[in-house]
């Protein structure tokens, strides 16, 4: 869909990764000099480069969130509870080898490479708000592919209605995944799904990058689904299996919590968390509260997918 | 306890309740507030109302388990702390979270019932750190102080249902301190009860002794 307004930004807004690598080597030589070992540990080291045009109708016009917080605050249950536990504890996960299955209500089911899925699909950088359910949100530039390439290519069988997505299951990789004192954060292995209308939409990209470089373990790496008119947790991270399915798969959060969190979880400022407000949010790095969009901004391209549906119903 | 250990102790207690306050400055002097500051600066706050809290809420207990006086002089000042920390705590969600936004705040203390809790162990506790001087004892008598006091269990139960009903699912730390006040609530009542038993026992023997002296 055509977007009327001219982009406000370029890619030279984007802060260059030599920037953040040059940066680290002067908080490594201040840790130095000042004798403390441990200060660029905080510091997310920069990942491989990954280039990527940028597809400027599916951008957003703002500048992106700060990559460092984009990458020190991230809600990642499977490392920890905690915003921090991610960029802490993602050194053990390990992205390569790693291969996506991809089976269920298919005529060819398929188990990928993660590196043949980097050769079977070209990659563009799309700029996209990320609303947490908790009432904050980011602009990232992330880079990927649309889903919907993916889907064609095992050919979805006419029984398919639905889209299920797994996360990899490794207490050993996933700190977060042992029982704690009180027992399990969540039931794991995370499992997510999108109706297959909108998992096929342009807008939903398997995404393998952001900020210019190949995904951070704390975000999802190798590979990770982003759906931007939903609540973020709808976007399952670090993924070892996509299964097609007839009935509606269940999922992480909806298992843990269905009075809060539903299946469908389309960001919406006129249905409240049972909790708490969901009318506005605090974009990081902002200082006040804007007000949360409908379809976080996205409703004339993902609005029609669910008319005749009563969203307070189906939240 | 010696009256110079005593001050030491206290000046170890005000000085430990600022560290809290002290390491948010210095984060905040060092812009390592995390990607959220508004948020973790209410969390933290808030985190440190209840710690504090139920640190005056243990002091009694623990009189009572080690039988030892000195904890009952470091209560008032643990309470007006947890005031302190509780007034920051509602300033920053006013000031830097609303924005002085005052329609959707009152919403929320209407709507959330976690925000409605909240507002009450707040206001709870208004009251005793207004009473909290030597002279008010005097003025408003020994008796009806101390009771008006008893609102601190009010305060310390609000605090904890107001974090038991925010937290995330998955997220543990509110059941530490539910389990905390649950304890040193049954210290308490315990101690009641026992002095209860006591009493009737010895009121009993009594009229047993009057008994008997009446026998002959």
């Amino acid at each position: 869909m055509l977007i009327r307004r001219a982009p406000r930004f370029t890619s030279n807004d984007i802060t260059d990764a030599k920037l953040y690598l040059s940066r680290r080597e002067w908080m490594v030589g201040a840790a130095a000099l000042t004798l403390l070992p441990g200060e660029s540990a905080a510091v997310t080291p920069p990942g491989q480069p990954l280039t990527a045009t940028r597809n400027d109708a599916q951008s957003l016009r703002e500048p992106p969130t700060k990559f460092e917080a984009a990458t020190t605050y991230n809600n990642f249950y499977e490392f920890g509870v905690n915003k921090d536990d991610p960029a802490r504890l993602a050194p053990a996960l390990k992205p390569r080898p790693w291969t996506v299955q991809v089976d269920g209500l298919v005529h060819k089911p398929k188990t990928y490479d993660i590196d043949e899925l980097f050769r079977l699909f070209p990659v563009e950088e799309r700029v996209y708000a990320l609303r947490c359910v908790e009432g904050w949100s980011m602009v990232i530039p992330w880079i990927g592919f649309p889903l919907a390439s993916l889907l064609k290519r095992v050919e979805p069988t006419a029984q398919a209605k639905y889209v299920e997505f797994v996360t990899l299951l490794d207490p050993k990789q996933f700190p977060g995944q042992r029982p704690g004192f009180f027992g399990f954060a969540l039931d794991w292995p995370y499992t997510e799904g999108l109706r297959l209308d909108e998992a096929l939409h342009p807008l939903t990209l398997l995404t393998v990058g952001m900020y210019g470089q190949v995904l951070p373990n704390q975000n999802g790496a190798p590979i990770r689904v982003v759906v931007p008119w939903k609540y973020g947790f709808k976007s399952a991270k670090s993924i070892v299996r996509i299964r097609l399915t007839s009935a509606e798969p269940p999922t992480a959060w909806n298992k843990a919590a269905p009075q809060e969190y539903g299946f469908y979880s389309n960001v919406n400022p006129a249905v409240d968390h049972p909790r708490w407000s969901q009318a506005t949010e605090r974009r990081i790095g902002e200082f006040r509260r804007r007000p949360t969009l409908p379809f976080n901004g996205y409703a004339d391209q993902v609005a029609h997918l669910y008319t005749g549906m009563d969203l307070r119903k189906d939240y | 306890m010696s009256r110079r250990a005593r001050i030491a102790l206290k000046a170890a207690i005000w000085g430990g309740c600022l560290v809290p306050l002290g390491t948010l400055v210095y984060w905040y002097a060092r812009d390592d507030l995390t990607a959220n500051p508004i948020s973790f600066v209410t969390t933290t706050l808030g985190d440190w109302t209840l710690r504090i809290l139920l640190a005056s809420l243990a002091m009694t207990p623990i009189r009572l388990v080690l039988g030892v006086s000195w904890p009952i002089t470091l209560r008032r000042l643990l309470g007006l702390f947890a005031f302190f920390y509780v007034c920051l705590h509602f300033s920053v969600w006013i000031v830097l979270d609303f924005f002085f936004d005052w329609h959707r705040m009152w919403e929320d203390i209407v709507k959330r019932p976690y925000i409605t809790m909240g507002m009450l162990g707040l206001l709870s506790l208004i009251p005793l750190a207004a009473t909290s001087t030597a002279g008010m004892i005097k003025r408003l008598g020994a008796r009806r102080w101390r009771r008006l006091h008893r609102l601190v269990y009010l305060a310390g139960v609000a605090g904890c249902v107001h974090f038991l009903w925010l937290a995330k699912v998955g997220r543990t730390d509110q059941y530490w301190y539910v389990a905390t006040l649950v304890l040193l609530l049954s210290i308490r009542l315990g101690d009641v009860a026992l002095r209860a038993v006591r009493r009737r026992r010895e009121r009993r023997t009594a009229t047993v002794a009057t008994a008997e002296i009446r026998m002959p």
